[in-house]
C-alpha cells in the first residue's frame, strides 16, 4: 500500500506518419483537478515512461484550453473528445490515450485535420460579401432564428463527429457530418442563402450528403451538441428540393 | 466533388427499396398468408399471381431489377461502412449494423429462394402448397426461411425509417422518433403474417 497516489497513462504513439504505432505507458503523481492536457504537459516536463526509462515528450495538439477551440480532440478511453476538458478524475484508469485515427496522423496524438477545413472551402461554408464596391447592409436576420443558428455556428470542426462516424473511413469519400451541418448554417443566413444552391449541388455530388447511413453516432458524439442529424435530414430534404428543381426545371437558385 | 452520379444511385436505392421492392414484399407475403387458410386457398392465390396479365413485365420491371440494382449497391454501401458498436452502443448505430447485416441475409436468402421456386418453375417445377410443404419438412431450411423472412423484414421496416430520413420526410428528432415506433410495428405486423405462413406449411 503506497500513500501516494498515481495516475497511469498507456499512450498510443507514432514517430513519423508513416511509422509503425506503439503503445508506452506512463505513472505520474496524483494532483488534485489533473486533466488530460495537464498531465501530457507534466510528462513533457519530466518525459519518463513508467520503466524509469528515458523517452521523447509526447506531440499533441492544443490552443485554448476550454474546449471551443476543437484542436486537442483525441480518442480517450475508447471515445473522442477534448482532452482539455477530459478530467482525470472522471476517467477510468489506466487512461488510454490514441490519435483519432480517421485523420492522418502526424506524430503520436497529433493528427491532420485538413481534410475538414477543405471539405468547409468545398462547401463554401462563409457568407461572399466581398466585391469592389459597398454592398450596404445585408437583409436583417430574426432574432429567434440568430439564435437557432448560433447552435450550429457552435462548430469548432474538432473532428469528434468524423471520427465517430462509421461511413468516414479510408473505404469512403465521405466529407462527413461537420461541413453538411454548416452548409445548412449558412444557407439559413439571410446572405448566405443567396448561394443556398450551389452550396446544395456541391453537396450533392460524390462524397456527399447521401453518403450519410443514418448511424446517428455524430449527434450522439458532438461536444457542442450540435443537432447534427436533424442538419442532414433537413440537408436531405432542401436536396429533394433541389433535385426536383433542376429535373423539372425551375429557379435554380 | 466533380461526379453527381452517387446521389442520385443512392437517392434511387432508398427509392427502390420502398417502392417497388417494400410493396412487392408486402404483397408477396400477404398472398402468402393464404396458407394459414389450407392448401387449396393457398394454390388458389399462387395460381391467380400466376395468372396475371403481363406477367413478365411485371416480374422484370416490379421484382427482378429493381431488386438486382437495389442488391449490388446495397453491397457496396454495406462493405465501405466500418461498423464500430463497440465504441458506439447507440440505439441508431445497432440499427446501422443490423440494417447492413440483415441486407446481406437478406440477399442470401432470397438468391436461394428465387432459385429454388421461380427459376424452378422456369424449368417447369409447379410451385405450389406442395412444393413448399417439401422444402420446409427439412428442419434445416425451416429455419433458414424463418431466419431469411424475419431478416428481410426486419430490413424492410429498418429500411422504412431511414427511407424517410434520406427523403427529408422526418426531419426533427420527434418525428425521427415517432417513426422508429411505427417501423417497429411494421417489423412485427409483417414478420407475424410471413412467419404464419411459413408455419402453415409445416
Amino acid at each position: 500500500m503506497s500513500d501516494k497516489r498515481t495516475v497511469r497513462f498507456i499512450i498510443s504513439r507514432q514517430d513519423t506518419p508513416d511509422s509503425a504505432p506503439y503503445q508506452e505507458e506512463f505513472e505520474l503523481d496524483y494532483r488534485p483537478n489533473m486533466n488530460v492536457i495537464s498531465s501530457l504537459m507534466e510528462i513533457r516536463r519530466n518525459p519518463v515512461n513508467a520503466k524509469g526509462e528515458a523517452t521523447t515528450p509526447i506531440a499533441w495538439d492544443m490552443n485554448c484550453l476550454e474546449e471551443v477551440c476543437g484542436a486537442c480532440s483525441m480518442v480517450i478511453n475508447g471515445r473522442p473528445r477534448q482532452s482539455c476538458s477530459a478530467l482525470v478524475d472522471q476517467l477510468e484508469q489506466p487512461i488510454r490515450l490514441e490519435p483519432m485515427r480517421t485523420f492522418p496522423v502526424v506524430r503520436d496524438l497529433q493528427v491532420d485535420r485538413s481534410r475538414m477545413f477543405d471539405s468547409l472551402k468545398r462547401v463554401k461554408a462563409w457568407v461572399p460579401i466581398d466585391g469592389t464596391y459597398d454592398l450596404g447592409p445585408g437583409p436583417r436576420m430574426p432574432e429567434k432564428k440568430r439564435q437557432w443558428a448560433y447552435e450550429l455556428s457552435k462548430c469548432m470542426t474538432c473532428g469528434v463527429c468524423l471520427e465517430a462516424c462509421p461511413n468516414v473511413n479510408s473505404k469512403s469519400d465521405f466529407i462527413g457530418p461537420q461541413s453538411l451541418s454548416q452548409v445548412r448554417l449558412f444557407n439559413a443566413h439571410p446572405t448566405g442563402a443567396m448561394n443556398k444552391g450551389e452550396r446544395l449541388e456541391t453537396i450533392m455530388g460524390d462524397g456527399g450528403l447521401a453518403n450519410c447511413g443514418n448511424s446517428q453516432n455524430c449527434v450522439q458524439s458532438c461536444p457542442k451538441g450540435i443537432p447534427l442529424t436533424t442538419s442532414i435530414a433537413a440537408l436531405n430534404r432542401d436536396t429533394s428540393i433541389q433535385a426536383f428543381k433542376n429535373f423539372f426545371g425551375s429557379d435554380q437558385v | 466533388m466533380a461526379g453527381k452520379q452517387e446521389f442520385y444511385w443512392r437517392r434511387l436505392h432508398s427509392l427502390l427499396g420502398v417502392i417497388p421492392v417494400g410493396l412487392f414484399l408486402m404483397q408477396h407475403l400477404v398472398v402468402n398468408h393464404f396458407a394459414t387458410g389450407g392448401e387449396e386457398s393457398f394454390n388458389k392465390a399462387a395460381h391467380f399471381m400466376e395468372q396475371l396479365p403481363f406477367r413478365y413485365f411485371l416480374e422484370i420491371f416490379i421484382i427482378f431489377l429493381p431488386l438486382l440494382f437495389h442488391a449490388i449497391y446495397g453491397l457496396y454501401i454495406a462493405f465501405t461502412a466500418k461498423n464500430n458498436i463497440g465504441q458506439y452502443g447507440y440505439f441508431r448505430n445497432w440499427m446501422f449494423m443490423l440494417q447492413r447485416v440483415s441486407g446481406v441475409i437478406t440477399l442470401i436468402f432470397v438468391a436461394w429462394h428465387v432459385w429454388e421456386t421461380r427459376i424452378a418453375a422456369a424449368f417447369g417445377a409447379d410451385v405450389n402448397f406442395q412444393m413448399m410443404e417439401t422444402i420446409l419438412s427439412s428442419p434445416f431450411m425451416l429455419w433458414f426461411y424463418l431466419i431469411g423472412v424475419i431478416s428481410t423484414t426486419f430490413h424492410f421496416a429498418n429500411g422504412l425509417w431511414s427511407f424517410f430520413v434520406s427523403w427529408g420526410i422526418t426531419v426533427t428528432p420527434r418525428s425521427q422518433v415517432i417513426s422508429t415506433y411505427i417501423t417497429i410495428g411494421v417489423f412485427i405486423a409483417l414478420s407475424i403474417v410471413g412467419v404464419r405462413a411459413i408455419l402453415a406449411f409445416v
